[in-house]
């Protein structure tokens, strides 16, 4: 009769259960969708406050590609050679692209508009990024799950959506790789989570899926390919092995790197660079171990011991002739097997000595400390409360996330650009330390609801009364020091607290829950608690705001500025684009520095020397060198390369300050590499740079600085840059051979026109008279006005 | 030494003794295993005898045999009853997941090939 009763009581408590499960599951999914929306909309203030358009550089490289997959189709695309970019080497574009972004781009594209919306391909290029945005928050809090529950997958979702550094890589318009690799990234590293944690063969298969998808993403995925096998190895030495860790890494690896090997831009590297040996070194360790264990299952402990040393002589002299090979295949390759870029992030240093081009970059610099602070903001904070979460208790997923933390912060110490992968992990482990605190401090002012008598008689009579209550009694004590202390605490120093009461609460080992009962706060502490960490989530999404709408929508293709008069637009690169598209032949090249390279094919629609790939260092020092010249030289480089039109950015008249001029000395430097004619002494004066009337007469008779400042006197009379902040050196000067054929509206951008060679030379046979009555008809029709002015 | 003589052929016995008492269809596994291990060291000793030249299809082809000695052993994992982790996972659900994979393994190979 009784056990009916409890039966029936427990059959409705079960149907209450169902019943507020299922409410749980609606209010997570509803919560989820609104984070979705959340990642989507803050990413659109570029939208709004310019117009949808595509930023900065690579993103044009990307949408010329994704314009020429949607008109030829798959086929054409894989095949593609570009003989416009790189003239006259052209560039095999199918085999040198990561082919991820333009292809899921593509997909859409051909998507909608089957489905008869007609998108044009602009309009989704410039939306990807905010769509796959949302699509990484729904990752985190897959993974994040996969470590500690729900609530922390909530809460790192929703911190994922904001965080300041990821949304600087993927605004609206901001159409690069990393829009969609994070979310590739995220969702490999949930599947592998996933697969260690069930020991499914399903999960293990999608995610060597998920890792192809990430490696024709993003040249990133060699982290993931290196940060697994550590964690496997790690698993190893602290002693977790299990057979469920050989069904998360094994097929992994084989799939991923045949996967990895598909696609054309990896290809054979996948097996024959070093950024990929340590999957294999940890392979052939895993098998070593699961053969141990396995053989330890079979036989008796003294005869495991026999078979232990006589496996360990055999296999270590294995081991070493294995290993001597090995290290003898890699030391006699210069670079150790690793490439250039990978190098550069072990070795920091190893850049800026050896290949000027990536130490050029300034995505490439170390990041200075406020910039932390601008990228991730409170959960710098917060990340440490995190860590300690994650050991309390340690479980295969969290030390992953422990050691994804811990790499990802070593990296984006030596590059700003890969703050970028540290977002997620400190998104996620900010997400479990929030979590834990609300989850300790609601708790704490439940247990001290008044009503609630029955808790007392709980936590009584799992232990003896007395030690409970003195428990209780000692630990209401410490939060009455607490809350003295807490009066004088100013807001900034509330997170810290709100660490320490973590720490002291969670720094119990987690044992039945009798512990956590008696570690229990007064209701009032706890209220404060939660109204600091909640004003402290406030400052966080006010900080996100602002920078997602004012640091980091800026298309930078268009200018704007604020002063007495109102907003001034300067749209001088569409400008001359639209020039260059519009009264230049089809087939007519123009040389520029290789940063404008991506912008002149997609928007100009004309042949560029250099571009944005930086493939040929050698070329890029043809151009610098070029740039370095005095006229007549640059002129013969150029007409080399059939260069008929030249391009400068000049940012003197309105005080822009990427402009040609302030980038000159890398031109310097990567000419000076390969042509040592160019050296950088002669461009400085005692070591500064100058274009005032200090400049030496090399820089003052280069070509970029008579194309920068002709005719710029006539500006203001002076000739005052407002970039520089002085005024330059040489004032009024005639260019013999070129010419000027257009100047945007605020001189930001001018292009010049390559003069041919007189037809007819006056004057007989002696060579010298030919030479300066050469030279002197040039100077002659240099004189004659031009017809654009 | 003779001591060592001794215990290595005593290691070998109960080597032989435990594995013996293995249930059928593992050893079968097992076998297929080392027809796949033996398969993969047959292709890299012909390697090593024409060159490596399309390397392609060795890569594919080596990786064919080892992805499948490797997802074989995750099968035997999963279905042997003496794995306390996987005791509540149908062996029918296992072979359905080995088939998955080596479904798409086997695409990848022949995509690969050449």
């Amino acid at each position: 009769m009784a056990e009916l009763e409890a039966g029936s009581i427990s059959m409705a408590a079960g149907g209450g259960g169902r019943l507020r499960n299922a409410l749980s599951g609606m209010l997570c999914a509803f919560a989820l969708l609104l984070i979705g929306v959340l990642a989507f909309s803050i990413r659109l203030f570029s939208v709004i406050k310019y117009e949808s358009v595509i930023h900065e550089f690579d993103p044009y490289f990307n949408y010329r590609v994704t314009q020429f997959l949607s008109k030829s189709g798959i086929y054409e695309f894989w095949n593609w050679f570009d003989d416009r970019t790189w003239y006259p080497l052209g560039r095999v574009i199918g085999g040198t692209v990561y082919p991820g972004l333009t292809l899921t781009a593509g997909t859409i594209w051909w998507l909608l508009n089957s489905l008869n919306i007609p998108l044009s391909v602009e309009t989704v290029c410039v939306f990807t990024a905010p769509i796959f945005s949302a699509n990484a928050s729904w990752a985190t809090y897959l993974l994040t799950k996969e470590a500690k529950g729900h609530g922390a997958g909530l809460m790192a979702a929703t911190i994922l959506a904001m965080v300041p550094s990821y949304i600087s890589r993927s605004v609206a318009g901001s159409y690069d790789n990393e829009a969609v690799a994070i979310f590739a990234l995220i969702f490999t590293f949930y599947l592998y989570v996933k697969t260690l944690n069930t020991g499914s063969l399903f999960y293990a298969t999608l995610n060597a899926l998920s890792y192809f998808y990430m490696v024709c993403s993003w040249g990133g995925y060699t982290f993931i390919i290196n940060l697994i096998p550590m964690h496997v190895l790690l698993c190893i030495v602290t002693g977790r092995y299990s057979s469920r860790l050989y069904v998360a890494y094994a097929p992994l690896v084989v799939l991923g790197t045949l996967l990895a090997a598909l696609v054309p831009v990896v290809g054979f590297n996948a097996v024959l660079t070093s950024e990929h040996f340590a999957s294999f070194l940890v392979f052939i360790i895993l098998h070593v171990v699961a053969l141990v264990y396995y053989i330890k299952g079979l036989l008796t402990p003294r005869l495991f011991k026999v078979a232990m040393t006589f496996v360990l002589t055999v296999g270590l002299a294995l081991c070493l002739a294995v290993v001597a090979i090995l290290a003898a295949l890699v030391a006699s390759s210069p670079t150790k097997g690793w490439s250039g870029r990978s190098l550069s992030l072990l070795d920091p240093t190893y850049a800026s000595k050896y290949i000027p081009i990536i130490a050029s970059v300034s995505e490439h610099q170390p990041p200075t400390w406020p910039s932390y602070f601008m990228a991730i903001n409170v959960l710098a904070f917060l990340v440490p409360a995190g860590i300690i979460s994650c050991f309390l208790p340690l479980s295969d997923a969290s030390s992953f996330l422990v050691l994804y933390l811990v790499t990802s912060v070593y990296f984006s110490g030596v590059m700003v650009r890969l703050m970028l992968v540290l977002a997620p992990a400190v998104c996620i482990l900010s997400g479990i330390a929030l979590s834990e605190a609300f989850n300790v401090l609601t708790r704490s002012m439940k247990f001290q609801r008044p009503i609630s008598d029955d808790t007392l008689p709980t936590a009584g009579d799992s232990t003896p009364g007395s030690s409970s209550t003195a428990t209780i009694t000692t630990s209401t004590k410490n939060a009455n020091i607490k809350k003295e202390k807490m009066g004088t605490i100013s807001k900034e120093r509330s997170s810290k607290k709100s660490r320490k009461e973590t720490e002291l609460v969670g720094s119990s080992p987690v044992r039945p829950e009798k512990e956590e009962k008696l570690c229990v706060l007064p209701s009032e502490a706890s209220a404060m608690g939660i109204l600091f960490l909640i004003m402290l989530c406030g400052l966080y999404v006010i900080h996100c705001v602002w920078a997602a709408a004012e640091a980091y929508s800026a298309p930078s293709i268009v200018l704007t500025s604020r002063s007495h008069d109102g907003l001034h637009v300067y749209d001088d690169f569409r400008e001359s684009y639209a020039w260059l598209r519009h009264n230049t032949e089809v087939d007519d090249k123009v040389a520029s520095w290789w940063d404008y390279g991506y912008q002149t094919t997609a928007m100009a629609n004309r042949t560029v020397i250099v571009d944005n790939n930086t493939w040929n260092n050698t070329h890029i020092a043809t151009v610098g060198t070029a740039m370095s010249s005095p006229e007549k030289g640059a002129w013969e480089i150029f007409n080399s390369l059939d260069v008929k039109y030249v391009l400068v950015v000049f940012g003197g008249l309105i005080g822009y300050p990427s402009d040609d001029i302030n980038k000159f000395l890398w031109m310097v430097r990567i000419g000076g590499g390969e042509f040592p004619h160019i050296k950088e002494q002669d461009y400085l004066r005692d070591g500064n740079y100058r274009v005032d009337a200090q400049g030496t007469p090399t820089m003052l008779n280069c070509l970029m600085y008579k194309l920068c400042y002709y005719r710029f006197a006539e500006t203001d009379g002076k000739g005052f840059d407002r970039a520089r902040r002085y005024e330059i050196g040489r004032k009024h000067f005639k260019l013999t051979h070129f010419e000027e054929v257009f100047t945007t509206q605020h001189w930001m951008v001018r292009i010049y026109k390559l003069k041919p060679q007189k037809n007819r030379v006056r004057g007989k046979l002696k060579l010298k008279l030919k030479s300066s009555s050469k030279t002197s008809l040039m100077r002659k029709g240099a004189g004659k006005k031009n017809p654009w002015q | 030494m003779p001591k060592d003589a001794g215990d290595a052929k005593l290691l070998f016995q109960s080597l032989n003794k435990a594995y013996a008492a293995t249930p059928t269809n593992l050893k079968i596994i097992d076998l297929y295993v080392v027809f796949a291990m033996a398969t993969a060291l047959v292709q890299v000793a012909y390697m090593g005898v024409v060159g490596s030249f399309p390397f392609n299809s060795f890569l594919s082809s080596v990786l064919s045999c080892i992805g499948s000695a490797v997802l074989a052993v995750c099968l035997r994992i999963q279905v042997n009853k003496d794995n306390k982790e996987f005791k509540d996972l149908p062996p029918e659900r296992a072979f359905a997941d080995f088939v998955l994979c080596n479904l798409v393994l086997h695409l990848v190979i022949m995509n690969f090939l050449g």
